[in-house]
């Protein structure tokens, strides 16, 4: 059975917060449910899915959330694959929806890293010993930062990608940002301003760092007989896919690509279409590497020619070929608990509606992707990719 | 400037004879005894054969760094590396004792042990 459009996304809402001492993580959760539901024009009583990363909430998976929300679920999914679980949510909702499971879906993130004080990028992330890696790893220093920065040192020895190359995906994100009133990052860069910031990890500079902020964001997925009778645009689910990578015990470590290259496949085989179809895509942007990497693994240019891809503009809305995360990403807008996913999609589902801001919004296009990478590049992560068209 | 402390997690049943090896100066590496290649971290399971069929070995203690990252962000900065083994496989590990400009992907490194937080030492490497 092929899952090809068999549910849409009918409601996407964005938490115009970056910092919220004063509002709870649970409050931030359901204000999210409420936004997407409200566009949706939905009720929380109609909701009989629910999915809420694990550590997303504080409790049991999202059970205790769902109590919060006073949700009554057919469907229970609280899978956690970091900044890409909500691209894996889109597609877990899709399957739950079209086997008759439930008909409408309500996924959620919130999360409060800023107000919290979290060191999110430097400071290695401390576990349970129990967690096999984590002796033979913690010692070193692993933080997200310099995970990262090793996957691009690694590229650009490879390739003779350049730190100017990296940087042009942060002057296409601030070009964006720019008219993006809840942006962090609103001010334009250029180019020298991104390699001339201070080193955080060899070769990754500040400003190839996304932002560290609080917010979260929402999404309603239904059948398709329940979206034709709202009165919002119809943005059917056509390609998901998903997948993991890993250092594979050691035996052939190769940082130089993601999970994308296995989600991206199967997300394209599904919806029946190639990359260059794509006009419009939401590509998980933790570090400006993160972008050149996955850009090529979804097959938007060849294995190495990231870096020249994404040079002089070509990220750019109304400037380039393939204009990415228009509402200036994570590398100037937010980074919702650290995790980016979410956002991509809901920056897709604008950009499908035709409801992006109008000075980057992609002209005479249906088809968009939203691509999520979870965990690290440097170590293990999940990779997950939703493909959308507009009806 | 402070130097770095090391910080010893723990070790979980069967990995022992690691930390205890590397008190000795001498680094293990776990080997499937059905395929006779080593992996690594070492698991209780072989994760090419999932054979627990396994035996641990002393590695050479050279290789060539992967790739490597000096983390500026921290004082005092250190240099987060993989080095892939002469035995074939690769090991996060740090750089240390070699001088920031001397470091790259390429570049020949030999195992050293530097002193944990708790009397355990820990296999880092510099330039060979």
């Amino acid at each position: 059975m092929s899952l090809k459009g068999k549910a849409y996304i009918v409601g996407a809402w964005e938490h115009p917060t970056r910092k919220a001492p004063d509002i709870s993580l649970m409050q931030l959760h359901a204000e999210c449910a409420k936004g997407a539901l409200d566009d949706a024009g939905l009720s929380v009583k109609d909701v009989d899915g629910y999915f809420c990363a694990a550590g997303d909430t504080p409790g049991l998976g999202g059970m205790s959330m769902a109590e919060y929300m006073g949700l009554r679920l057919k469907h229970y999914d609280s899978t956690d694959s970091g900044g890409s679980s909500y691209n894996l949510h889109v597609g877990h909702a899709l399957m739950a929806i079209a086997t008759g499971r439930c008909n409408v879906a309500l996924v959620t993130l919130a999360g409060r890293p800023r107000s919290e004080g979290m060191a999110t990028g430097t400071a290695p992330r401390m576990g349970n010993v129990q967690q096999a890696e984590l002796q033979f790893e913690f010692p070193y220093g692993p933080a997200t930062a310099n995970m990262y920065a090793m996957a691009a040192r690694r590229h650009m020895h490879e390739f003779g990608t350049t730190s100017e190359q990296l940087a042009w995906v942060k002057v296409a994100a601030s070009h964006h940002a720019q008219y993006n009133p809840h942006a962090m990052l609103p001010k334009v860069v250029t180019v020298e301003e991104v390699v001339n910031s201070p080193m955080v990890a060899d070769p990754l500079h500040r400003l190839d760092c996304c932002v560290i902020s609080d917010g979260g964001g929402a999404l309603v997925i239904t059948r398709p007989e329940i979206a034709k009778t709202l009165m919002r645009p119809l943005v059917k689910v056509i390609g998901t896919g998903e997948a993991n990578k890993a250092q594979w015990g050691g035996r052939d470590l190769d940082l130089t690509y993601s999970a994308g290259r296995d989600s991206g496949k199967a997300a394209f085989e599904m919806a029946g279409i190639k990359p260059s179809d794509i006009k419009y895509a939401s590509i998980y942007d933790s570090f400006t590497i993160t972008v050149v990497m996955q850009l090529e693994d979804l097959g938007f240019c060849k294995k190495g020619e990231g870096g020249k891809f994404v040079s002089d503009g070509n990220l750019i809305s109304g400037v380039g070929k393939l204009p990415f995360n228009t509402d200036g990403g994570g590398l100037c807008s937010n980074h919702p608990g650290n995790r980016g996913g979410m956002t991509k999609v809901i920056e897709a589902v604008r950009q499908a509606r035709g409801e992006a801001h109008p000075k980057v919004q992609v002209k005479d296009h249906s088809i968009v992707l939203a691509h999520g990478t979870g965990g690290s590049l440097g170590t293990r992560h999940v990779g997950s990719t939703v493909i959308l068209e507009r009806e | 400037m402070s130097e770095r402390v090391y910080q010893f997690v723990g070790t979980t049943p069967g990995t022992e004879p690691y930390w205890e090896a590397a008190k000795d100066g001498k680094l293990l590496l776990r080997y499937c005894k059905d395929d006779g290649k080593p992996h690594y971290y070492p698991r209780q399971i072989c994760p090419y054969t999932f054979s627990t069929n396994l035996e641990w070995r002393e590695a050479k203690g050279t290789g060539v760094i992967y790739t490597y990252s000096i983390m500026h962000a921290a004082k005092p900065p250190y240099v987060i590396a993989y080095v892939t083994l002469d035995e074939g496989v690769s090991m996060m590990t740090n750089i240390v004792d070699t001088p920031f400009d001397q470091i790259k992907v390429g570049q020949k490194v030999k195992v050293v042990f530097k002193d944990m937080d708790d009397g355990h030492k820990l296999p880092c490497f510099t330039a060979a």
